[in-house]
């Protein structure tokens, strides 16, 4: 049974979420990847302010195709996330509490989040057309020029995710195998 | 002397790839169906029923399978009888501009690997021609997304490490890659040749059908050994664990040098696009 979330998502809630939850998101979150992501800390790194409300806010790494006519944004899933352990760090002590993407953390990333309390969502990649239905609303509100890269604003409905490490470190990359590998001995 | 115009070679590119981005072959589905009978873990018996639900809207909207519509990897076999009127590259990089801008694909090409300016068309193609016998024109085009070109490496790997050698290194690309490449994956592997010729037949090992099996009875048998060891490992869809880590492992050979043993594994996930056409 899957859990349902509404983003923003404070601290004390994200805390809540256990690695293997099935969540379902509703909201507003945010878009942003590699090129937004270095932009993102060069502000931080001035103590300038940014361009999107960072506190409570789950960012979804996901650079979408564009949207045809009559559809809220094009194809939408996840990219592979370690190319923003640069970054998260910097984003989370600043107040994000959730990330959404694919693929492994570094310890520095789940260092950060067990501080902090935030957690690491895995959207399903590869299921961009599906997961767009999910999407309501976008609208780029930073960063134009880099196109696919922009930050965009989302409105979700039920946004399908897994809770993959969790703000006690938790790894289901790590358990969902060692379980798999156990139950077949 | 057969004469193609390159103004033809435009409107073909246009329309693989765009159709390459959204209809996923046949023979993929196919395996991806197979693997979901074949799994028994609940977690990754689910994503795979999301995978083709997935695949499936793509087909009926249509729109991209998914987001990343790659840089368009445009292979030509050129018969050798065969004359083009008009610039080849040119006609080949028009076709990508058209296409990934009429069909609403993402823009994902950098015109600098250091001061990474996006060149808003998806240009240039990564284009590889290579000439044949008789007096047609092949046209594939192979969209590659980069969470899985990411994940791949090539070795070059000591003669006496030997066919032994070849199956750690292949197997430990794999597991180390893990969840990154959006499992479940294909996995082309190239063995002989050079350093680049590798490379390069490990790409080309990512076109050939599921369906397909080496011709050489040795290798055919590799192939099925990998994909037995690959699947053991337990990374599953998604890397949540289970069975379904590869779906497909296609090898491509070539001679080598008496003192080497290239090996390359260029990994595909299970959006594996490619799509040709004759002219």
């Amino acid at each position: 049974m899957a859990i349902k979330i509404t983003a923003p998502l404070s601290r004390e809630e994200a805390r809540k979420l256990k690695s293997g939850d099935s969540v379902l998101i509703s909201g507003v979150i945010y878009t942003a990847r590699d090129a937004a992501h270095k932009r993102l800390c060069e502000l931080a790194d001035k103590g300038q302010e940014l361009p999107l409300d960072i506190k409570d806010s789950i960012i979804y790494y996901v650079g979408p195709t564009p949207a045809k006519e009559g559809q809220a944004i094009g194809s939408a899933g996840p990219t592979t996330s370690y190319r923003m352990d640069a970054y998260s760090p910097t984003l989370i002590r600043l107040g994000e509490t959730g990330m959404i993407g694919k693929g492994k953390r570094g310890p520095e990333v789940i260092a950060a989040m067990k501080e902090h309390g935030a957690v690491y969502f895995g959207a399903i990649g590869g299921c961009g057309a599906l997961l767009s239905k999910c999407i309501k609303k976008a609208e780029v509100i930073a960063y134009d020029d880099l196109g696919a890269e922009a930050i965009r604003r989302l409105e979700v409905e039920d946004f399908p995710v897994v809770v993959v490490i969790d703000s006690e470190g938790n790894n289901l990359y790590e358990k969902g195998k060692a379980d798999y590998l156990s139950s077949i001995k | 002397m057969r004469e193609i115009c390159a103004s033809k070679i435009t409107e073909v590119v246009r329309k693989l790839c765009i159709d390459a981005n959204c209809y996923l072959p046949q023979d993929i589905k196919d395996r991806i169906i197979q693997c979901r009978k074949e799994e028994s873990w609940g977690t990754a018996q689910e994503i795979l029923d999301r995978i083709i639900e997935n695949y499936e809207i793509a087909d009926t909207v249509p729109q991209p399978i998914c987001q990343d519509t790659g840089v368009a990897c445009v292979f030509l076999e050129i018969g050798q009888d065969v004359h083009i009127c008009g610039d080849l590259q040119e006609a080949v990089n028009e076709g990508v501009k058209q296409g990934y801008r009429d069909g609403y694909l993402r823009k994902s090409v950098v015109g600098d690997p250091l001061n990474r300016v996006n060149t808003g068309d998806n240009t240039p193609a990564m284009l590889y021609t290579e000439i044949v016998p008789g007096d047609s024109l092949k046209i594939t085009v192979a969209p590659k997304g980069f969470g899985s070109e990411n994940m791949s490496q090539i070795k070059m790997l000591r003669p006496s490490d030997g066919v032994e050698g070849v199956k750690a290194f292949v197997t430990k690309v794999v597991e180390e890659a893990g969840p990154n490449p959006c499992p479940p994956i294909v996995v082309g592997v190239g063995i002989g040749g050079t350093f680049d010729k590798a490379a390069y037949l490990a790409k080309k090992a990512l076109m050939r059908s599921t369906d397909e099996r080496n011709a050489d009875p040795y290798y055919a048998d590799l192939e099925q050994e990998l994909l037995e060891k690959i699947n053991a490992l337990g990374i599953g869809p998604q890397g949540f664990g289970g069975k379904t880590t590869a779906l497909c492992v296609n090898i491509e050979k070539f001679p080598t040098h008496i003192a080497g043993l290239p090996v390359a594994v260029n990994i595909n996930c299970h959006v594996t696009r490619h799509k040709s056409e004759v002219l």
